[in-house]
């Protein structure tokens, strides 16, 4: 079992943060790279891409939003208990290299995705101006990490109760508009991944998203995290799950992670009847 | 009188023992195991129509040499413990092979009685072998060598990893297989199905190679969890890959990234590792098509067509753009998938997937093809005919048209000498490698083949490991 060491609720509940036991892991893993996770024998394979690491202690840290069964699942694993099964790191790392400016943009859980890349582009001598939104305040996660991780930091939240009131892309416009920017990075929900993406298209700044489709093993064996990247098919799980977002096929992912929906619900509704 | 009675007495034919199965109409709707088994008496009587030959052709068809007429002679003896014992001492893995061994192009094939009649049951014999001694053995371990104290990482638990575990374990060395999955077994856990291969049975294979002193650490991605030069670090002295081919290949032809069109290795997957079939029992979904085609006319298409019709499809039709003649699958899974209503829409192959406003698979258009000149593989070439465009309706579709080699591991180790296709280049009489103390073999090397195949390539492997670790490269 890979037991978990620390856990926090954030976002009112509806965000968890896991900090587990894999020193072989935390040995190896490096910013943008996941896990697969399985909580117990008749569990699914979840992938999450790492928050944190940290070698000395050999452990690694995921924050993960409840939002069918098998999260909900992982939200009732305490201290002291922990995952069956932890699978990694997978993926390809992010590139990180000094080009200037960077603008990092991240919404929802993202941004836990986002922090340690943030970080890193900062530590190689970029100057980091991050975007983070949720709907409100109390969502908002990661705010006094984010700000540490970045030269600037504006927050947004879709109700105004903090920060910006409107969204990431309103900030992000605003800021290509002052100065140059070398490189954008946009991780959070598709759609805002698709219009980070489109604004700083027309502003010719390289753009970096991470995909999180569908998958099982993680290792390029099924091809069910098939993406569409400049025409081409892609496995978010070997060849990502970091791409261009220039050439990424926003929609075509949003509808591939429709495909299991209504098991989804069945399976999460039985299982909250059942926690009830 | 002398001379009437060492006359020899014709014997009596004794047909080829049928092997009881679940009926076809229950089956197709249940996972449990299609053939039941040979029962004491089944096997005795079977084994009675073996000849003994002086010069077994049977055994020169077996990939890892089975003394074939040995074991069945002690099958007719009614020594069952004796016969598995023998067995052992060539193959390890005997309840899987006896399962999904191709035997009719080899040992069966190759069997003198089958010249006249039909072959001797040499592969239901086997199995019946390993399921007595499950069922009735006494659970006694073969003799292992002393410790030689050489440490050896084996990369993979599928059939060829296992292999060449057990063979490496029983000669003193201390082993370790590494498995990518959560799950021991390769191929014979995620890929075959549990009506063809229960899973239990492979988990009692692994046990009885962990009871003979292996260790098996599962969630260790070689390629990214560690490395190869990693583990000689570690203290290994050899390594053995066998990796498999699991990189699924895709028909390239639009509309391909519609929902509703899985990999055979994903469809597959979810149904045997994660047991999707007991769907929300268990947390892993799987789709259920109602009108489910699937491409390919392998083993792996007839096992993901099988599966459909399990999932309670009304319609399973297996797409193939050969004919029936060059289908590469077992005879025994062609005709149970037959059996089970499956249809067969030969010389027809896809050129587009169509879909709905929703992104969600609706059908496919094909075309009609005829069979030209052989092409490099020997078989017919299949040639388009002109015009013959047609649409077939589905909801769902399985891609079982081959796989090739996943880079993960040899991307990491750049060391290691590739084929063209990306395979591993390894002396085929050693597995030998280009990389010291490095062996390779199944289908990691020979491309996607079959169980036994890959298990005689890991017994030649694993010799020439021990003649390494006692000598030197």
């Amino acid at each position: 079992m890979f037991k978990i060491v620390k856990r926090e609720e954030m976002s009112e509940g509806n965000v968890i943060l896991n900090e587990i036991e894999a020193p072989k892991i935390a040995a190896k893993a490096r910013p943008g790279q996941f896990v697969i996770l399985k909580a117990n024998e008749d569990g699914e394979r979840i992938p999450l891409t790492m928050a944190d690491t940290d070698p000395q202690k050999g452990t690694i840290t995921v924050i993960y939003m409840v939002v069918g069964k098998s999260t909900a699942l992982f939200k009732t694993l305490q201290i002291g208990g922990g995952y069956q099964d932890v699978i990694g790191p997978l993926g390809k790392a992010t590139h990180i290299e000094k080009v200037g400016t960077v603008v990092c943009v991240g919404g929802g859980t993202g941004i836990a995705v986002l922090h340690p890349i943030t970080r890193a582009l900062k530590e190689v001598g970029n100057h980091v101006i991050s975007i983070v939104g949720a709907r409100s305040k109390d969502l908002l996660i990661l705010e006094d990490q984010m700000k540490a991780a970045s030269n600037e930091l504006r927050i947004c939240t879709d109700d105004g109760s903090y920060g910006h009131h409107g969204f990431v892309t309103e900030v992000l416009k605003e800021i290509l508009e002052a100065g140059k920017v070398d490189q954008a990075v946009a991780i959070g929900p598709v759609p805002m991944m698709k219009f980070v993406s489109l604004i700083t298209k027309e502003y010719n700044v390289p753009t970096m998203v991470s995909l999180n489709p569908i998958m099982v093993d993680g290792t390029g064996m099924c091809g069910g995290c098939r993406v569409t990247i400049g025409g081409q098919t892609k496995f978010a799980c070997v060849d990502g799950p970091e791409f261009d977002g220039h050439q990424v096929d926003y929609d075509e992912l949003m509808t591939r992670l429709q495909a299991y929906c209504e098991d989804e619900k069945k399976c999460y509704n039985e299982f909250c009847m059942l926690e009830e | 009188m002398a001379k009437e009675a060492t006359k020899k007495v014709k014997k009596e034919k004794i047909p080829r023992g049928a092997m009881p199965e679940q009926e076809p109409e229950v089956r197709a709707r249940n996972f449990m195991e299609v053939p039941l088994g040979y029962t004491q008496e089944m096997a005795v009587r079977e084994a009675q129509r073996c000849l003994q030959c002086k010069n077994p052709r049977c055994v020169d068809g077996c990939p890892v040499g089975v003394d074939i007429p040995g074991f069945i002679s002690l099958i007719k003896e009614e020594k069952f413990t004796e016969a598995i014992r023998h067995i052992w001492q060539k193959n390890s893995l005997p309840a899987v092979c006896g399962r999904v061994c191709p035997q009719e192009i080899q040992c069966e094939g190759r069997c003198i009685v089958g010249k006249k009649d039909e072959p001797v049951a040499i592969g239901n014999l086997e199995r019946f072998a390993a399921d007595w001694e499950r069922e009735n053995g006494t659970g006694a371990l073969p003799p292992t060598a002393e410790p030689t104290g050489k440490k050896v990482a084996v990369v993979g638990s599928g059939p060829s990893g296992l292999t060449v575990a057990g063979d490496l374990i029983v000669k003193g060395h201390d082993v370790t297989v590494l498995e990518a999955f959560h799950k021991s077994g390769g191929v014979l856990v995620y890929g075959i199905p549990e009506f063809r291969l229960p899973k239990a049975i492979v988990a009692q294979e692994v046990n009885f190679l962990e009871r003979l002193g292996v260790k098996v650490e599962c969630n260790a991605v070689v390629g990214r969890t560690v490395s190869l030069d990693e583990l000689f670090d570690e203290g290994y002295d050899a390594i053995y890959i066998g990796v498999g081919a699991g990189l699924p290949r895709f028909m390239n032809i639009p509309g391909e990234n519609l929902i509703g069109i899985l990999s055979a290795n994903e469809y597959l997957t979810r149904a045997n590792l994660m047991k999707a079939y007991l769907f929300p029992e268990v947390d892993t979904p799987i789709p259920h098509g109602k009108n489910v085609v699937v491409l390919g006319a392998g083993n792996v298409a007839m096992d993901s067509a099988r599966t459909a019709m399990r999932l309670g499809a009304d319609k399973v039709r297996i797409v193939y753009r050969r004919s029936r003649q060059e289908m590469p699958a077992r005879t025994a899974e062609i005709h149970h998938a037959e059996q089970e209503g499956i249809e067969f829409f030969l010389l027809t192959n896809p050129t587009r997937y169509l879909g709905d406003d929703k992104g969600r698979l609706r059908g496919m258009e094909c075309l009609k093809m005829e069979l030209g000149e052989p092409d490099e593989s020997g078989r017919r070439r299949p040639v388009a005919i002109e015009s013959s465009e047609f649409e077939l309706d589905c909801d769902l579709c399985i891609v079982a048209v081959g796989s090739g080699a996943n880079p993960l591991l040899t991307e990491s180790t750049p060391d290691l000498k590739l084929s063209k296709w990306g395979y591993i280049e390894a002396d085929l009489e050693t597995g030998k490698t280009f990389k010291k103390g490095v062996w390779a073999g199944g289908d990691i090397v020979t491309g996607a083949a079959t169980v036994i195949l890959a298990m005689g390539a890991a017994r030649k492997a694993a010799d020439s490991i021990h003649e390494y670790l006692m000598r030197g490269w």
